[in-house]
Formats: C-alpha cells, sequence, structure tokens
C-alpha cells in the first residue's frame, strides 16, 4: 500500500468540482490529508464541506476532477474505498425500532462482519462512551447524545482508516460533547485518521491538527492551527474564529454571529 | 450473486424487524383488509345477502286473490329467512309517500278488479312501486316482485289451462289436443336452465374478493417500497446502507422482498375471510394464486421505485402514488366489471397491470382455471415488471449518487 510510511497523503483531492444544475458547490478544490491526522473541516453551510465529504464517502460522485481516499479513487474504486472509512454524517445512521445492539449487528453484517466480531468490537468502544448498559434497549427511547455515541461506534465497526465527522457535537449538551471529544482524541492517538466538518471554532481549535476553511466551494486557506493564528498578528492571543473572520471577510461575520440561514444559497440536499 | 441475494435478505429482514416493532402499523395492516371486505359487502348487496327488505302493499282487491298473493308474498323466504318485510298501505300514494319518508324500499298495488278479471278470463295488472333513490336495492326488489308475480300468475294460468284441456277432451274425446298434455306445456312451452363452470351459485364476494386481494397486496408493494426508500432518504439511514460495500441492486431486492412479505400476508388475510367469513369457494389452486400475487408484485416492483427515484420526500411519493392508485382501483375492474364501462376506460383498463392480476385471479378462484388459462395475463405481468424495472433501475442509481 502506498500510504503505509508515516506522514503520506490518506486523502488526496486534486482539481474537484461538483456542479447541481447551475449550482457548484465545489469550485476546483485541491487538499491533502495525512495519515494520522485530525483535519477540521471549516465554513458556513453551503460552503461545500459537506458535499466534499459526500464525494469521498461516495455516496455522490464528482462532476470533474480526482479525488483518492485510502489509496482508491471514489469514482472507480468505491467498493474497497468502502471499507477503509467510517462515515458520521449530519443525520444519525440508526434505525429507531431496533435496539442498539441490533443497529450494530445490522450495519456490521453489510460489511460482511459475523456477529461475534461486531460484539467483540462494540465491546472495545461502548464502554469509554457509557453506553454499555443501554445496548438491548431500542433507540427510539434514547436521546440525542446516546444516539449519537451508537452512531460513532457503528461508524467504527470496520475499523476504518478514515473516519469521517459531519457536525458530531451539534446540539448536544457539554457533557456529552466532552466525552465524544475525548472519544475522538483517544481514537486519533490509536492512528485513525479523522475528518471533522464543523462550524464550532473552538471545536475545531480543540480537535485539529490541521484546519481548512471553505467557502464558495473554495479552499480558502490550510494550514496548522497555530501557522493560521499567525496571520493575524495584531490580535492578542488570537482564536481560530479571529482567522475565520479575517479570511473569508464581511459575509462571514453573519455566520459567527449566528445568523447562518437567511438569505444564503444551499446546494440542493 | 450469491452476496447479493444474503445482501438483500439483511435489508429484507430488518425492513421487517421494524415493521412487525410499529404496533400501530401492524394493527392497521391487519385491519384494512376486514374493514375493505366488511364495507363492500354492506356497498353491494347481493341476493342472497338481502333479507326483510321493506316494502309496502296496497291491497285493493275486492276479491279473495290479492289476499292470498299479499299472504305468499309475507311467506317468501330464502335460505330460511324472510325476503320482504310487509306493511300494508291504503293506496298507491300512501305507498310513494312511504318510500319517500325512506319507510319502505319499494312497494305492490293490487287493482280492485284483479278477482274479477281473473273469473272473467281477461288480462290485469299490478303495479310494483321502486324506489329510485336507491337504484341497486330498487332493482333487485323490482326482480323480485316481478318474480313472484309472474310465478302467481303461471299457477292460476296453469290451472286454467288443465281445466280447458279437461274440457276439451270430454267436448271430443276423438280429438285430444295432445296425448298426456301438462298445462305448462302451453303457458311456458321453452324454459332455460343455467349452468356454470364449477358447481354452486356465486355471489358479489366472489367476483370482488380476488379484486380487493390483488389490489391490497400490489398496493401495500407499490406504496410501502416508495415510502420505505424515502423514508430512509430522509431519515439519513440510506447513506448508511450507501457507504456499505454491497451492491445498489440488493437495497432495491431486499425492500421489494420485504414489501412482498407484507403484501402477501395481507392478500391471505383477505383470503382467510373471503373463505371463512363471506363463504367464498375457492375453486383453482392455491398455489397458482400465490403465483399470481407473486409475479403481480413484480410487475409494481419497478413503478414503485420509479416513484421512489422521483420523490425524494416520503410525502411526495405518497400523494403521487395516490395518483396512480386511485384510478387504478376503479379501472382495473376489482370492483365493477370492466365491461360495464365505456370504452376508452377499457383501454385504459388494459394498460394497468391490476387489471390483468385481477383476471387472472378471478380465473383461477371462481372458475377453478388452471395455469394455461392464465398464460397470457401471466406474461403480461412479466413483460409489465421487466419494462419498469429496466427503466427504474438507472433512475433509482442516480437518485442515490446525486
Amino acid at each position: 500500500m502506498e500510504n503505509n510510511q508515516d506522514n503520506a497523503n490518506i486523502i488526496e483531492v486534486k482539481n474537484l468540482v461538483k456542479r447541481f444544475g447551475k449550482f457548484t458547490a465545489i469550485d476546483d478544490m485541491s487538499f491533502n490529508v495525512k495519515k494520522g491526522e485530525i483535519f477540521g473541516f471549516l465554513g458556513p453551510n453551503g460552503a461545500g464541506k459537506s458535499t466534499a465529504i459526500r464525494i469521498l464517502t461516495t455516496l455522490s460522485l464528482p462532476t470533474s476532477g480526482e479525488a483518492k481516499v485510502a489509496g482508491h479513487d471514489v469514482v472507480h474504486g468505491q467498493d474497497l474505498l468502502r471499507r477503509q472509512i467510517g462515515l458520521v454524517a449530519e443525520k444519525v445512521i440508526l434505525y429507531n425500532r431496533l435496539t442498539a445492539d441490533e443497529n450494530l449487528e445490522f450495519f456490521g453484517s453489510l460489511y460482511h462482519l459475523p456477529k461475534k466480531v461486531v460484539h467483540e468490537r462494540t465491546e472495545k468502544w461502548i464502554h469509554k462512551l457509557h453506553m454499555a448498559e443501554w445496548r438491548k434497549k431500542q433507540v427510539g427511547t434514547f436521546s440525542t447524545g446516546m444516539k449519537q455515541r451508537i452512531n460513532i461506534i457503528r461508524a467504527l465497526l470496520t475499523e476504518p482508516e478514515v473516519l469521517f465527522l459531519d457536525e458530531p457535537t451539534l446540539g448536544l449538551d457539554p457533557q456529552t460533547t466532552h466525552v465524544i471529544r475525548t472519544f475522538l482524541r483517544e481514537l486519533n492517538d490509536q492512528g485513525v485518521t479523522i475528518v471533522l466538518t464543523t462550524h464550532d471554532m473552538n471545536e475545531a481549535e480543540a480537535l485539529s491538527d490541521t484546519v481548512a476553511i471553505v467557502d464558495h466551494g473554495k479552499i480558502a486557506a490550510l494550514d496548522t492551527v497555530e501557522n493560521l493564528k499567525k496571520l493575524v498578528p495584531n490580535v492578542k492571543d488570537p482564536t481560530l474564529e479571529d482567522v475565520f473572520l479575517k479570511i473569508t471577510g464581511e459575509e462571514t461575520r453573519d455566520i459567527a454571529s449566528g445568523k447562518i440561514a437567511s438569505g444564503r444559497r444551499f446546494g440542493p440536499h | 450473486m450469491l452476496n447479493l441475494i444474503f445482501d438483500a435478505w439483511k435489508i429484507a429482514r430488518k425492513d421487517l424487524t421494524e415493521f412487525i416493532r410499529d404496533k400501530l402499523r401492524l394493527v392497521t395492516f391487519i385491519i384494512m383488509p376486514i374493514f375493505m371486505m366488511t364495507l363492500v359487502g354492506f356497498i353491494f348487496p347481493s341476493q342472497n345477502s338481502l333479507k326483510n327488505i321493506p316494502i309496502g302493499v296496497a291491497n285493493e282487491d275486492t276479491g279473495q286473490v290479492g289476499t292470498t298473493y299479499v299472504q305468499m308474498l309475507k311467506d317468501f323466504k330464502t335460505n330460511g329467512s324472510n325476503v320482504f318485510e310487509v306493511t300494508d298501505y291504503s293506496n298507491l300514494e300512501a305507498i310513494k309517500e312511504g318510500i319517500r319518508e325512506q319507510k319502505i324500499s319499494g312497494g305492490l298495488v293490487t287493482p280492485s278488479n284483479l278477482t274479477s278479471s281473473l273469473t272473467a278470463n281477461t288480462q290485469v295488472a299490478v303495479t310494483i312501486v321502486q324506489d329510485q333513490s336507491n337504484p341497486q336495492i330498487s332493482a333487485l326488489t323490482n326482480q323480485i316482485l316481478q318474480q313472484t308475480v309472474a310465478g302467481f300468475g303461471q299457477q292460476i294460468g296453469a290451472k286454467k289451462v288443465a281445466a280447458l284441456l279437461v274440457k276439451t277432451e270430454k267436448v271430443n274425446p276423438q280429438l285430444p289436443l295432445v296425448t298426456s298434455p301438462s298445462p305448462f306445456a302451453f303457458i311456458e312451452p321453452i324454459k332455460s336452465t343455467i349452468t356454470g363452470l364449477v358447481s354452486g351459485k356465486t355471489n358479489y364476494f366472489d367476483f370482488v374478493a380476488p379484486g380487493i386481494m390483488a389490489m391490497v397486496v400490489m398496493t401495500a408493494v407499490l406504496t410501502g417500497l416508495a415510502a420505505s426508500v424515502s423514508r430512509e432518504n430522509e431519515q439519513g439511514t440510506l447513506d448508511g446502507i450507501l457507504v456499505a460495500p454491497i451492491r445498489r441492486l440488493s437495497i432495491i431486492i431486499g425492500k421489494a422482498i420485504a414489501q412482498s412479505v407484507r403484501g402477501v400476508f395481507q392478500g391471505f388475510i383477505v383470503l382467510l375471510l373471503a373463505v371463512f367469513l363471506f363463504g367464498v369457494t375457492i375453486h383453482g389452486s392455491l398455489l397458482l394464486v400465490a403465483l399470481v400475487l407473486a409475479l403481480g408484485i413484480f410487475s409494481f416492483v419497478g413503478l414503485g421505485i420509479l416513484v421512489s427515484a422521483a420523490a425524494s420526500e416520503q410525502e411526495t411519493a405518497t400523494q403521487l402514488l395516490f395518483m396512480f392508485q386511485f384510478p387504478m382501483l376503479f379501472l382495473s375492474g376489482a370492483f365493477f366489471p370492466l365491461q360495464q364501462m365505456p370504452k376508452i376506460m377499457q383501454d385504459i383498463a388494459h394498460v394497468l397491470p391490476l387489471t390483468y392480476a385481477i383476471e387472472a385471479l378471478r380465473k383461477i378462484m371462481i372458475l377453478g382455471g388452471g395455469i394455461s388459462d392464465v398464460r397470457n395475463e401471466l406474461i403480461v405481468l412479466v413483460v409489465f415488471g421487466a419494462v419498469t424495472l429496466i427503466i427504474a433501475l438507472p433512475l433509482f442509481n442516480r437518485l442515490v449518487k446525486r
């Protein structure tokens, strides 16, 4: 495998374009993600980050350009690629009327994992996420935070090389957020590459080794958090939010103050 | 290939587990066909199901014949119960008023000269009054009343002819009209007898049971399939399946299997109800019935996928389907015979797969037909299914690859 040495790129994106009709969601995007890092994908809704994740996880086909994950092309190497990734999407991928265990067994079976293996792997993660006593309960009875924790275990069943997370802590209480962030860091220490999209600057700053700021379907900036902060020398103790404002300019002030949705165009979803 | 089936089965099992756990959906699923059968039974009465029809009789006859006839009406029975519940009225106007007030569903007036006319050997008429606000009941009531009048008249006629024959023989014994004549040879020289392909009488339920069965099964599959795909798309769980290394075809097959199991199960509820509650006799092979249902389901899978591909939201899918289903209920001949419809409607009906499924089921269930009798219908179902699938699959792939 070409990506086995340290610092090799596990994700390579080259001149990626995705159009929905006349709307260009991703506009000639190129970037690489190194093996073993936590890669933060920042940007407002409609900036193209969710679309990029969908293409990298083979849920959407690019209009043009190239992308590879774990050495497999997103168009031609889909089957192999799918075995190397885990996805925690915007919406929780679990069935309410199945128990936590049944959900995990079902999704594991789609990768032809025997029940025994699914149980062993579940056992490995479930205690850290404080969900062990809920395994036999139907997911429909869970709170959002509990669902998300099982959802993350589901994404890890294949022991993926890359874990994609789209807004994993959105709408969760501080306790659950803390549990999940700690868990993701541990996971990363064990060598799992993590690609994370978020609106939450604190989350991006707390977790990411490298941050890409996306706007209008393009990468506006890409560097380590430390280096990005050097872009705002006139601010004392700068945060990632300061960098974000500096880079993406006036339009993003609306976004930073929370009025995200008003009047913006979104890609069809 | 084996993996394709295994993956499909996993998805089917998951869908069915979800379905069984949804108690409300399960209850409506079982109650729906019971509801439909019972309702249809009330809306479309058959001759056997009619009992105690309230009618009014104004017996204006001054002689004895009127009284005898009215008594016969009151005592008229089928299957051990009275057909009519007779109320006496004074005259025609009173009967009309009774119908207007919906107290009676029809009536009969005997003329004052009934007995005297018969004695004088002249023809006489009784008047049947019909309730035009209820064509179904009134057609049946008219028919039964006419039969009783004709029967009663024939008895009187037979007596007269018999007497006449005796007289003729007395007057001219050398010239008997016929050898050992029967009076009925003169009043009703030609009778008709009715024979069917199977023994026993059929009623409206025999006609409608195959229709409801096919309809229930196929709409269950059509709506179930589209709703299930669009629900998963809306909830986001479809992404979880699509991101796994399984083929798109196995998703479709899995969903179709789950819906088919549900549909066939529901179909057999209808069948059991028809047989045990409504006395329908099934003359053909149950295995063949199952085969027609299975091919009927197959013919609808493509359409279901097309709809779910076209509508990304569950609500849109349901609305779209309603557009298909509603006309289909009336055009496929499930409730009314196709021959009753105008030519153009019949032409449309013959584009719908449901029509063929129902025709095939009727041939098997009512007429005891075998596979060679329904060959053409089965071919149509397979072709329709194959063509819609060929159109639908690429569209589905495009939907999930947005």
